[in-house]
């Protein structure tokens, strides 16, 4: 575990790298997510149309394939991203938000808010019917339908699919890796490259602290849902 | 007409004010199409040659034989592996032995919750390095395997729990021992409920394959980027990611298909929550309301 403790910083950069990847792609998803589940469930045909159409293409590409057209791609057509260099120096080493960074960050949100965007339509789905039909009996409009009855209901249904589409997320920023972000795989595959006698412990470190960031977020997730839950 | 109970049917008002937002919502659609399409146009994403690839018959090949066949390989065999992890984990889990529950347990946990890269690059450092291609080749699909079995037990423990109670009772009250009522009763009738599962898993380690871009791995990735680094063809990384997207795309939308149709013929209603099994959830059977 030598090799692991000498080059905790280098790590601790990874690993912090990781974590931007997944809060910021994280918010963007939730965002962009939202309005496509807004679209896939208004009464607008065309944006219905439109949503389906991003949901299905996007979900049955391989992320890989979306951040190489993010991160080669998208230069080739004079999108480059380069207005963004953000370096924050610790005493660990220099935090990069750069435009590598930043076509990731962008590859991760799109893919991501597809799968956000059927996680929220399942639990607008999970309400059932007679909920907004009693709401709608009892003389609430459209506004106090949405309001009162179906969001609270549809939110908390929300929650474990969303849980579990954020925590894939976690495990996704790896790919972010594998096309130059120096995040905790980037780390780890030069770290194993450099000692190559000690690849199983550098591994093992690697896996325990996604465990452990995973199992962090679930667990968080888990009681979300617990203290939500209705009767 | 649609029947959703979010909105009403729209009056003369309200349907005159959605033909104003369709066809604002076309225009925006439109302009947005319009401007990536300039912007291609603008830096010669069109030209001939970055295309051409696409159309010669020798570059089809490559695609469709080392790219799609060798994908199809990689999943299949990750898939055939993972199923029958799945089963000694998932069925390890439900054992009433704690030394076999509990490392079960742990195997499961543990490689559902690392990244698939992660476990890729160890495999392929690990053992695959000098075996060439057949080594990058087999690094894939045993990372897959560690990932989806995970996955998969998951799936599994969740169908066997789906089965119902009365179905063991009855088994044991006929007198038939736990190894028969595991094998002849519950996994008979599980596989039915997580067939459907299994197929949309494939779907994931389909996608997954593309990882192998890490270790230089065969499969259509491999060819996509040896494609877009030949010179010859203009580094045309653009056309290249949208082809090979585009195949991927197909080959899923196929997957997914099968899935519904299985799910149609023989399970109905029922079915397990694959990204919950993935996530962590330990209640990964979920009952439409």
């Amino acid at each position: 575990m030598d090799v692991v403790w000498e080059n905790r910083e280098a790590i601790l950069i990874g690993f912090t790298h990781t974590i931007l990847l997944f809060v910021i792609a994280g918010i963007g998803s939730l965002l962009l997510g939202t309005l496509l589940a807004a679209m896939r469930v208004g009464p607008i045909g065309v944006l219905r149309v439109a949503a389906v159409i991003y949901v299905s293409l996007v979900r049955n590409t391989p992320l890989l394939m979306i951040l190489l057209l993010f991160r080669f791609g998208l230069p080739k057509v004079d999108i480059k991203f380069s207005f963004v260099d953000v370096v924050i120096p610790t005493t660990a080493g220099d935090i990069r938000l750069n435009n590598i960074f930043t076509a990731c960050v962008l590859g991760l949100t799109v893919y991501t808010a597809a799968f956000v965007a059927e996680a929220i339509r399942s639990g607008i789905n999970a309400v059932p019917l007679g909920q907004a039909e009693a709401a709608r009996a009892i003389g609430l409009p459209f506004g106090g339908v949405m309001r009162e009855v179906i969001l609270p209901q549809a939110f908390r249904a929300t929650v474990p699919p969303l849980a579990s589409v954020q925590i894939a997320l976690i495990k996704n920023t790896t790919v972010a890796g594998a096309v130059g972000v120096v995040e905790a795989f980037n780390v780890m595959r030069s770290m194993t490259n450099n000692y190559a006698g000690s690849r199983i412990e550098i591994f093992i470190a690697f896996a325990i602290i996604f465990v452990f960031l995973v199992e962090i977020y679930s667990f968080a997730a888990h009681r979300l849902e617990r203290r939500w839950r209705i009767a | 007409m649609n029947n959703s109970v979010l909105f009403d049917t729209p009056g003369p008002k309200a349907a005159a004010r959605h033909r104003i937002y369709t066809v604002l919502a076309i225009l925006v659609l439109a302009g947005i199409l319009a401007i990536a399409i300039a912007r291609l146009a603008g830096n010669d994403q069109f030209e001939g040659r970055k295309w051409e690839p696409f159309v010669s018959p020798v570059y089809i090949e490559d695609f469709l034989i080392d790219g799609v066949l060798e994908t199809l390989k990689m999943a299949v065999a990750a898939i055939i592996l993972a199923v029958i992890f799945g089963v000694v984990f998932g069925v390890g889990k439900l054992s009433e032995h704690r030394a076999l529950r509990w490392p079960s347990w742990a195997m499961v946990e543990f490689w559902r919750a690392v990244p698939v890269l992660l476990a890729m690059v160890l495999v392929f450092y690990a053992w695959g390095i000098d075996r060439g291609d057949t080594g990058a080749f087999w690094s894939v699909v045993i990372a897959l395997m560690l990932y989806n079995g995970a996955v998969l037990a998951e799936v599994f423990r969740a169908g066997i729990n789906a089965v119902p109670k009365g179905q063991v009772e009855a088994a044991y009250a006929l007198g038939m021992r736990k190894t028969q009522v595991m094998l002849q009763i519950q996994l008979p009738q599980a596989v039915k409920i997580m067939l459907p599962a299994l197929i949309s898993q494939m779907v994931v380690a389909l996608k997954d394959t593309s990882l192998g871009y890490a270790v230089a791995a065969p499969g259509l990735t491999n060819v996509a980027k040896l494609t877009y680094n030949s010179p010859a063809n203009g580094q045309n990384i653009i056309p290249t990611v949208l082809v090979t997207a585009a195949l991927y795309i197909v080959m899923n939308l196929i997957l997914t298909w099968i899935a519904t149709w299985v799910q149609k013929k023989f399970v109905g209603e029922k079915k397990i929550d694959i990204a919950a099994a993935a996530a962590g959830k330990d209640d990964a059977t979920t009952n439409p309301l």
